[in-house]
């Protein structure tokens, strides 16, 4: 005897499927920033957002990891966003779409896959030692950089490609110059995917740990140069929280962590779509 | 004068030959045009004449004058300044109307933003948009109608003040109104410039051209004043094409 279910019932399961699939993603999330806010938030005082770390943690503010994390971010990414940026347009604008290109795209996409401890590791024997940096903001940064290259690189080579052929025609038979179309007219078309790529870059640098441990080391001490060591909010969180330091410190500096990189999307947000909203 | 004197051109994508050997002159201030069938090679003839067929690492055999100079030895900007190129489907570039309009400009010359101003007008006004865009100057052009945007990328092209401007099928995504506005700019303009106006539609061919080339799978077969050639053309297919017979 066979069992049959009609059209109209495996639609029905079909949506309620798909239904729970997406409400369980966003519980999830909710859940995390919700669980995370709501154990943190009582320690956001203006005190612990601007006074220098005290006894390993256990008193003062996160002013040094707030400093060390928004130097090393923006430090990797504008080390990144240009080399990733000028590879992709080599990829799409130069490579004739063959061999090197296939190449270089497939050894991106293994480096995105790579663990990030390995970039740590990497980070710490080459910046770290055999170049003598030190820990440091640099080192760090630099490891970062090399961390989310593959993510920037790929993501602009996919906006880049998304540029209609056409508009490089126009601007050819403008009588445009391979890098004036590539500057006045790919460029400013594929920002939007590029910035994305970029976002995603910085989401991946704010939270990262074990890249940073090794290469910028953990100093609480304010950062006063790039040779400063100093110690990033996921860090000082990992190392509060794994220590047994201070749980209550600990969440107040996730609930500073997450609130970065909420405001961060956010902001990239509204000027992507304020930037689509001026162009298109 | 010939404005452009086409000698034995021939057009290679690879292995498919476009163009087989095809010799013809184009006059100063005349309207030409190209007729033919699909993949008859007439969009192929216009990429030749401004060199836009290297994108696409095409190669040519033959020679090509513009005002008895040939083509290769006049720099690339320079001849694809002097012979504009219109699409068959209108493609602004992200950005405003003035943006559109001051691309080509920009390219070639240090414009001061006064004389900048008064060329997007000038274009504007000679591409009969003007009346319509001038209070938007500063919208994003692809807010504008298909038929606007077609006559914005004339514009675009008059403002670097070419000598030749060359269509591809320019009204074929139109309707009759903007046709119609799009050929009185043209014969407007027709004593100032030259034009070579590629075309699937053998009316317009017979309404604005002063000459009609026919080509049919690469080859030249007929080029005769427009009159002559629509009424008592000399070739068979030429007469079967513009009587509907094929094509």
């Amino acid at each position: 005897m066979t069992f049959r279910i009609g059209p109209r019932t495996s639609q029905i399961i079909a949506y309620i499927t798909l239904l729970v699939m997406t409400a369980i993603t966003v519980i999830v999330l909710f859940f995390i920033i919700f669980y995370i806010l709501k154990n943190g938030i009582g320690q956001l005082t203006l005190e612990f957002l601007t006074d220098r770390t005290r006894d390993m943690g256990r008193e003062g503010g996160i002013l040094p990891s707030i400093l060390g994390t928004l130097f090393i971010t923006i430090f990797a990414i504008l080390i990144a966003t240009p080399l990733g940026v000028g590879s992709a347009v080599y990829l799409v604008e130069y490579t004739k779409g063959g061999f090197i290109r296939r190449i270089i795209s497939f050894g991106a996409d293994c480096l995105a896959g790579v663990p990030s401890i390995i970039f740590g590791l990497f980070g710490f024997i080459f910046f770290v030692i055999t170049m003598n940096l030190g820990w440091s903001i640099l080192s760090g940064g630099l490891t970062l950089a090399v961390m989310i290259l593959p993510t920037i690189i790929r993501t602009s080579e996919e906006a880049i490609k998304a540029v209609p052929y056409t508009y490089r025609e126009i601007s050819y038979s403008l009588g445009g110059g391979k890098l004036d179309t590539i500057v006045r007219v790919v460029l400013p078309s594929a920002l939007p995917g590029i910035l994305t790529g970029v976002i995603l870059g910085i989401g991946r640098a704010v939270g990262e740990t074990a890249a940073v441990i090794f290469t910028a080391g953990s100093s609480l001490g304010l950062p006063t140069s790039i040779f400063s060591s100093t110690r990033t909010l996921a860090v000082h969180f990992y190392i509060l929280a794994r220590e047994g330091i201070s749980m209550p410190k600990a969440y107040g500096t996730a609930a500073v962590l997450i609130i970065i990189i909420l405001a961060i999307n956010f902001i990239a947000y509204r000027l992507m779509h304020r930037f689509i909203a001026r162009y298109y | 004068m010939n404005k452009l004197s086409i000698r034995e051109l021939s057009l290679y994508y690879e292995k498919h030959q476009a163009l087989k050997k095809i010799s013809l002159d184009v006059e100063s201030n005349e309207i030409l045009a190209v007729i033919g069938p699909a993949s008859s090679g007439k969009s192929s003839l216009l990429r030749a004449i401004n060199r836009l067929y290297e994108i696409d690492y095409a190669r040519i055999t033959g020679e090509i004058l513009l005002d008895d100079k040939n083509i290769f030895d006049i720099p690339i900007s320079e001849l694809r300044r002097r012979i504009g190129l219109i699409f068959a489907t209108p493609v602004v570039l992200p950005g405003s109307v003035y943006k559109n309009i001051a691309y080509g400009p920009k390219l070639h010359r240090r414009l001061k933003k006064s004389e900048l101003d008064e060329l997007v007008c000038d274009a504007l006004k000679a591409g009969n948009l003007w009346d319509e865009v001038a209070d938007r100057l500063d919208d994003s052009a692809s807010r504008l109608s298909g038929g606007q945007q077609q006559r914005l990328c004339i514009a675009r092209t008059l403002a670097m003040q070419p000598e030749v401007i060359m269509m591809d099928e320019p009204c074929s995504g139109l309707d009759p109104i903007s046709t119609a506005k799009i050929e009185a700019t043209m014969l407007e303009l027709k004593k100032d410039y030259t034009f070579i106006l590629v075309t699937n539609n053998t009316k317009q061919a017979a309404r604005i051209s002063d000459r009609t080339a026919f080509l049919y799978l690469g080859e030249l077969i007929e080029l005769d004043k427009t009159q002559k050639l629509f009424t008592s053309p000399a070739d068979m297919k030429t007469d079967d094409y513009i009587r509907g017979r094929f094509g």
